[in-house]
């Protein structure tokens, strides 16, 4: 049986590991090629290790183990000409384009007043820029390939909500269903769709750290991970304490496939009923 | 089928007999369901167009059936609660489990709010969002007792979003389903049984291309046509598309219904070609 991406390219950022990775390896189990990239460097507002060069390789050795291609870039979403030069070796080798995931993020956290500039500044130039310009490079690809296509932005329940102490993180990403809504509207007339995902907390390496840790559970001194998963299974309805980065891929498989042919314009939760609670 | 996105499940459809609910069926029996199909199958007098017949639902029957799938189709009606209860317990006797429940029967009649007779309005909101929980309330207890889990998909509307002229019992209604939505999910999510809603623009089934819908939306034109009413759709939503196909819709409630949805509960999900931010 064809799959539910089959002979479609997506370009992913922020591939090397957690969301990102998984995004890959599920569209690439259902049929399409990938144009992998990620910074693959520490940044010094963030307090935790980003991804490696290794964890980009292990990307690619994982899509290509599902019998598809991959062509991986380190590159920068602060960094236009970066983002430019990896998708146009991606469409130059894989011949299309049809699918983006705009999904490289990072989190910090701080009263908002007590926010560095660089930390505001960092925040804001990734989460909310980094996503415009990876949509700028890849728009024209998309156009010129005459066939429609389906970008899914990774936003946050805090793109739909707030939440204390990281209203940097909750600006970017409400910045970013307010761009899904304009790029929607642009993009229309050329079949293609822009979508959101909107995910509580995704058990990957930004949110399982000391700092989210120490964010979620203040009141002891060396909280653990499942101090983290009691209070964090507070904020969702389900009886679950997160999310795993598969069922958000599932998410974007769906908006990325042709059974979500006629959703645009949509913020989707996948938030074990966060919003609701 | 053992392979399937939902196999070895069992879902109830209402309004099953065609449109929307038959072709909800029919997606889900191909992913490997088993089906409850429940339909009036008569007309109403409040309502300008003809329901669905005893023949329609055997069609569904006969169409779930081609993909080897099981199927228990009856008449029932989401007025009356009895009937409900009646088709739900034969059909959970029958398939031994219910998983999956996709509240889809519903009906319009436009006209002006303050010109609406008592009797429209009122068998509006008792199909459109009474009937929704009705239906909830006969599927909740079998799939709490299961206790596997279990996903509720209730149709409302992108007029459960935003107002439309001249379907105020209907807009009144579906913005009331998205609210069940939201209690069910709070009182339902300690079973993992998710609740959330599809949000469709207009679909082309008999609910819409009828010639009061189509008076409706080209108040301008006598007679107005199916041809008439295409761009006027058209203009409302943002993809290039006059409506969107039940298919579309059948495609969103399998996802929802499946568990690659596991962690979503509480949601609206347009199916709307962009008419809600247009």
């Amino acid at each position: 049986m064809a799959g539910r991406v089959e002979g479609k390219v997506a370009f992913i950022t922020g591939a090397a590991r957690g969301q990102g990775r998984s995004h890959a390896l599920r569209l690439a189990e259902e049929g399409a090629d990938i144009i992998a990239v990620d910074l693959c460097e520490d940044i010094k507002s963030v307090d935790y290790p980003l991804a490696t060069r290794a964890d980009l390789a292990e990307t690619v050795r994982l899509v290509e183990a599902l019998g598809r291609r991959a062509v991986a870039r380190e590159a920068d979403v602060r960094d236009t000409e970066s983002l430019r030069a990896a998708v146009d070796a991606g469409v130059a080798e894989l011949g299309r384009l049809d699918i983006v995931s705009a999904n490289a993020g990072i989190l910090s956290n701080g009263q908002s007043h007590e926010l560095s500039e660089e930390t505001w500044g960092d925040m804001i130039d990734i989460n909310l820029s980094g996503v415009w310009r990876t949509c700028k490079v890849a728009i024209p690809h998309l156009i010129a390939g005459g066939r429609g296509g389906s970008i899914i932005l990774t936003s946050s329940v805090a793109g739909l909500r707030s939440y204390n102490g990281v209203s940097h993180y909750v600006s970017a990403k409400h910045g970013v269903v307010g761009l899904m809504k304009t790029l929607a509207q642009e993009l229309a007339p050329h079949s293609i769709r822009v979508n959101t995902v909107n995910p509580t907390q995704v058990d990957t390496a930004m949110i399982q750290n000391d700092s989210m840790y120490h964010l979620f559970v203040p009141d002891v001194e060396n909280p653990t991970r499942e101090q983290f998963g009691a209070a964090s299974a507070a904020t969702i309805l389900l009886p679950v304490d997160w999310v795993e980065s598969i069922d958000v891929s599932n998410a974007v498989l769906f908006l990325a496939s042709d059974e979500a042919r006629y959703i645009t314009g949509v913020a989707l939760p996948v938030d074990a009923g966060a919003l609701i609670i | 089928m053992t392979s399937g996105r939902v196999a070895g499940k069992v879902a109830l459809v209402t309004g099953a007999a065609r449109g929307q609910g038959r072709s909800h069926a029919v997606r889900l029996a191909e992913e490997g369901a088993d089906i409850i199909a429940l339909d009036v199958c008569a007309d109403l007098d409040t309502v300008p167009y003809p329901l669905a017949r005893p023949a329609d639902l055997d069609e569904t029957a006969r169409a779930v059936e081609a993909l080897g799938q099981r199927i228990l189709a009856r008449q029932a009606d989401v007025r009356d609660l009895a009937s409900l209860r009646a088709a739900v317990d034969e059909g959970v006797a029958e398939f031994g489990r219910l998983d999956i429940v996709c509240a889809n029967a519903g009906v319009n009649n436009p006209g002006a709010a303050h010109e609406l007779d008592d009797e429209v309005w009122s068998d509006v909101v008792d199909v459109d969002l009474s009937g929704v929980w009705r239906t909830c309330k006969v599927a909740i207890p079998y799939l709490i007792d299961g206790g596997r889990g279990g996903a509720i998909v209730l149709t409302s509307s992108a007029a459960g979003v935003k107002g439309y002229a001249n379907i105020a019992h209907y807009t009144a209604a579906k913005h009331g389903v998205n609210g069940l939505v939201k209690s069910l999910a709070q009182e339902l999510a300690p079973h993992r049984i998710r609740v959330n809603s599809v949000n469709p623009t207009q679909v082309d089934t008999p609910m819409i291309m009828n010639e009061p819908m189509f008076a409706l939306f080209c108040p301008d034109v006598p007679a107005p046509t199916r041809a008439d009413f295409a761009p006027v759709s058209q203009a409302m939503h943002l993809l290039p598309v006059p409506w969107v196909e039940p298919r579309d819709v059948s495609n969103t409630v399998l996802f929802l219904a499946s568990d690659e949805a596991r962690y979503i509960t509480g949601v609206a999900l347009p199916v709307d070609a962009g008419v809600l931010i247009k």
